[in-house]
């Protein structure tokens, strides 16, 4: 056995250093790796807002619009007036259909098989009509003359003309046959057809036919709906959340509450439209469908977010406010009333738009309660039967025609214009007021 | 006369007592220039006025709104000729005075009007207008008896401001109450519902059976008369959709939590989180348009390409939208936990040589994970409670099948599907929806319990 030289090669001695330096590449790759997997989880993210609101948009722009076909019509007076008294009642009895059809055929003398005839009535939505009594009655000189009147166009034509029915498909592929869109092409060259800002869509109640379909009566509805809910769980909100902050005791009954509240944040909505239909229907009576019966569903709904907001808002107040009223003699509740709600209110009412932006937006408890029924009529008090905005998306959105898929991406883009505002005035709210004590 | 009129002249009558309130009190103290003798401000003897002339009286009008109904129903039912009734189901019963109430009120009427049933229509409406009569007078009798009363007591001693105080404070407790009695009406109505269900069918074929088919024959000739309410298949489908939607939402909002909380830069982070968060406030029947009108085509002409056969209303598209919808969730509340870490910690792991992303798997996430934890548990506890994406993306069927590209259904579709057709509300179909329901209560309700107090637990360990 030799003795180890000083100068025999020796075996390097692993220091610390060694091995981090060994390892640094593979952990700095795995480093990269990490920070890439969390910007392609951002990017994902924002991918899915820009593609959701892309695929609404592109979906529902075209809805705003709506065609029109320019037809000369003889408002003759034998078949409209045949007394020639001008009375109310007996234009608007008349069949506005019949001169509709005669300038149709007028357009289009080489059609007359039957068949063929009702294909090119087709073209003309059957709500035309109401819409030319509506002109006659407005201006009855027009009786006897021959106008050149724009008549509102049938869904499958008004898809053709927007390019949702591809144009070039085969025939039998296409809702509009090959005969139809000669019509059409023949129509176009004339001028003939129009696209025009689409009225009916924001003036309308619901229709079993997309052209005649407009949110009005949803609109409404929700309008109702808000109003109430705002009415009922703005002042229960804030005086519940007054109270567990700045009065009550701290007992049983108090946790309980509390408990309560932060659970039924997040009970599922569907929840809330059983205990409706139970108790608001089922055991009081209530009438079906009526905005009085989801405002009660929607403040049980809404009532935790703005108690929880509210007490935010109310603990953001500095304990210094409430010493000084104390100091000069207010009573609690003087002090409460007079000198910390005024400083917490414009938390609680972000509170309050938040949760009716989110009210606004329910849908599922609003089906259990009746809202689901199709009511034509735009609702003009709390207890009319009602529709509310995305029930009525809900509505269209099962419905077979072509037509009301772009109508309900429309009525997405109200309804989310209408959310977008709410949180927008929430913001501001919240900025214009924020105090930092 | 409309309800909201009486509300109006019930407002206006308020606004007389107080002004009256107030000018008595002064005038008991003898004239404005003495008005320091008086207990309180002469406002709170205003509104002492007008609480008792509107308090009772809306209470009043409260509580009649809540029983007229059922009074006058039971006087006309108690009035039917006997023959109508008998030997039938309260189902035909509750059609038939339906079609009273349509009839008194001008609707449209399902069954044939007989010579009873107008009858009766017409006692219900002449009823109802007497009720109707009855509740102005009494509602504004008690408004001005209220008024009066607060005028008599009215003095210089009365301690008007310590007893609107106290009413005031009344008020308060019983708004906060509320809560409580919504979990009440909500565990009464469905568990009182679930029960009369229970007794129909056994909870051992609810929960254990594996066939639901609850369409059950009004009458009991027909073909197919008993349905089968074995709720399994609802069961695994809410859970494979939920799993679908988490296995989208955790990873994906989980990392951008991390990524936006660590490494972004200040200017991205202050953008993308505002966008991000905007999915959560995007209404749910918006996304289940998506859902059915976008997605669900998309994943069925990509299996198309790749040979597989997709339903068109496949579990997989309805858990990947819901996925998207909860990724908001999953990220903001894991963003709070995350910062809520101490830098302490970071820095320590910093110190000792760890790489950031090191820092954030070894000591971050550890120290987050009940939070996250507790984040994750209520994003679940939402995606089985989520409604509109299922009821328009998920389907009907109730299969058993562990296979996400078939159509499932969930609890929230067949509740929505069971009470919107037209009910009767003692067939065992509509009550297997409040089954459901209960279900759905409890299970969101546990998983709620456990995420809400780990959470709490968590925020006072770093407090």
């Amino acid at each position: 056995m030799s003795k180890p030289t000083l100068n025999a090669p020796q075996a390097p001695v692993r220091r610390t250093i060694d091995i981090v330096n060994a390892s640094l590449k593979r952990r700095h790759a795995q480093e990269r790796r990490f920070r890439r997997i969390g910007a392609i989880a951002v990017a994902l993210g924002l991918a899915f807002v820009v593609l959701l609101f892309a695929d609404i948009v592109g979906k529902g722009y075209t809805a705003f619009q709506q065609t029109y076909l320019q037809l000369p019509i003889e408002l003759s007076a034998e078949k409209i007036d045949p007394a020639g008294t001008r009375e109310p009642e007996t234009l608007s009895t008349a069949d506005y259909m019949a001169p509709i059809r005669a300038a149709l055929r007028q357009q289009f003398p080489e059609v007359t098989e039957r068949r063929e005839l009702r294909q090119l009535y087709s073209m003309v939505s059957v709500g035309a009509p109401q819409f030319l009594r509506e002109q006659v009655m407005e201006n009855p000189d027009l009786i006897g003359t021959t106008q050149e009147v724009w008549v509102l166009a049938d869904d499958d034509i008004d898809m053709l003309v927007k390019g949702q029915i591809d144009r070039h498909a085969p025939e039998e592929s296409r809702r509009v046959n090959d005969r139809m869109l000669g019509w059409v092409e023949h129509l176009e060259e004339q001028g003939r057809i129009e696209k025009r800002f689409n009225t009916i869509f924001f003036t309308q109640g619901t229709s079993r036919e997309p052209e005649l379909a407009g949110i009005a009566g949803a609109l409404m509805g929700s309008f109702y709906t808000l109003l109430l809910t705002l009415i009922l769980s703005f002042p229960i909100g804030v005086g519940a959340a007054l109270y567990l902050e700045e009065f009550a005791p701290k007992n049983r009954w108090t946790d309980l509450i509390e408990v309560n509240v932060n659970n039924l944040a997040a009970v599922p909505s569907i929840v809330f439209g059983l205990l409706g239909l139970a108790v608001f229907i089922g055991f009081f009576g209530a009438p079906r469908s009526t905005p009085l019966v989801a405002a009660l569903v929607m403040t049980l709904m809404t009532l935790p977010t703005i108690i929880i907001a509210s007490r935010v808002a109310l603990k953001s107040v500095p304990p210094s406010i409430r010493e000084a009223a104390l100091g000069v003699g207010a009573s609690p509740l003087q002090t409460q009333f007079h000198h910390v709600l005024p400083l917490a209110l414009p938390g609680m009412l972000t509170g309050a738009i938040i949760g009716m932006a989110r009210a606004l937006g329910e849908t599922a408890p609003l089906l259990m309660i009746g809202m689901i029924a199709f009511i034509v009529d735009i609702p003009s008090g709390f207890t009319d039967a009602a529709t509310v905005l995305p029930v009525q998306i809900f509505l269209w959105a099962d419905s077979p025609e072509r037509g009301f898929v772009e109508r309900t991406s429309a009525a997405i883009i109200v309804l989310l214009a209408f959310l977008f505002l709410m949180n927008l005035v929430a913001v501001l709210l919240r900025r214009r007021f924020e105090r930092r004590w | 006369m409309y309800a909201w009129t009486l509300i109006v002249v019930l407002l206006m009558v308020m606004a007389l007592a107080y002004h009256l309130g107030r000018k008595r009190a002064i005038a008991s103290a003898g004239g404005v220039t003495q008005i320091n003798t008086l207990h309180s401000l002469p406002s709170y003897y205003g509104l002492y006025a007008a609480i008792w002339a509107g308090l009772p009286a809306l209470l009043l009008m409260g509580l009649w709104f809540g029983f007229q109904d059922q009074i006058v129903t039971s006087l006309v039912t108690a009035n039917l000729p006997a023959e109508m009734l008998d030997g039938q189901s309260s189902g035909r019963v509750g059609l038939i005075l339906n079609d009273i109430k349509n009839l008194a009120t001008g609707n449209i009427v399902s069954a044939t009007v007989t010579p009873e049933v107008q009858a009766a229509a017409d006692q219900y409406a002449r009823l109802a207008r007497i009720a109707n009569w009855a509740m102005w007078l009494a509602v504004l009798a008690v408004a001005v008896g209220g008024m009066a009363y607060a005028w008599l007591r009215t003095e210089p001693q009365m301690r008007a401001r310590n007893r609107v105080e106290s009413i005031f404070k009344f008020i308060m407790i019983t708004f906060s109450s509320i809560a409580i009695l919504t979990t009440l009406g909500i565990v009464l109505s469905v568990v009182f519902e679930s029960f009369r269900f229970f007794q129909m069918i056994s909870p051992l074929e609810f929960f254990l059976g594996t066939n639901w088919s609850p369409q059950i024959a009004l009458r009991a000739d027909q073909v197919g008369a008993s349905g089968a309410f074995g709720a399994i298949p609802l069961f695994t489908g809410t859970l494979m959709v939920s799993l679908i939607a988490m296995l989208v939402a955790v990873p994906i909002g989980l990392m951008s939590a991390i990524y936006l909380a660590e490494y972004a830069p200040r200017n991205v982070r202050s953008i993308a989180k505002p966008v991000i968060e905007v999915l959560a406030g995007i209404p749910t029947v918006v996304y289940g348009f998506f859902a059915a009108l976008t997605v669900a085509p998309l994943i069925r002409d990509l299996g198309a390409l790749a040979g597989l056969n997709v339903a068109s209303e496949s579990a997989l598209a309805a858990g990947l939208v819901m996925g998207i919808m909860i990724i908001p969730f999953v990220s903001s509340l894991s963003d709070d936990v995350i910062n809520a870490v101490p830098q302490s910690m970071r820095d320590g792991s910093y110190a000792l040589g760890a790489t950031q992303s090191e820092t954030i798997r070894r000591v971050i996430i550890p120290a987050a994970l009940p939070g996250i934890v507790g984040g994750i548990l209520l994003a679940v506890s939402r995606a089985i409670g989520e409604t509109m994406i299922v009821v328009m993306a998920a389907g009907l069927s109730a299969n058993l099948t562990a296979n996400p590209l078939d159509s499932v259904t969930t609890v929230t579709v067949q509740i929505v599907t069971l009470l919107t057709g037209d009910q009767e509300f003692d067939s065992a179909k509509t009550l297997a929806a409040f089954a459901l329901g209960l279900t759905l209560f409890l299970v969101t309700l546990v998983l709620n319990v456990i995420a809400l107090s780990i959470v709490r637990k968590y925020r006072e360990q770093y407090e």
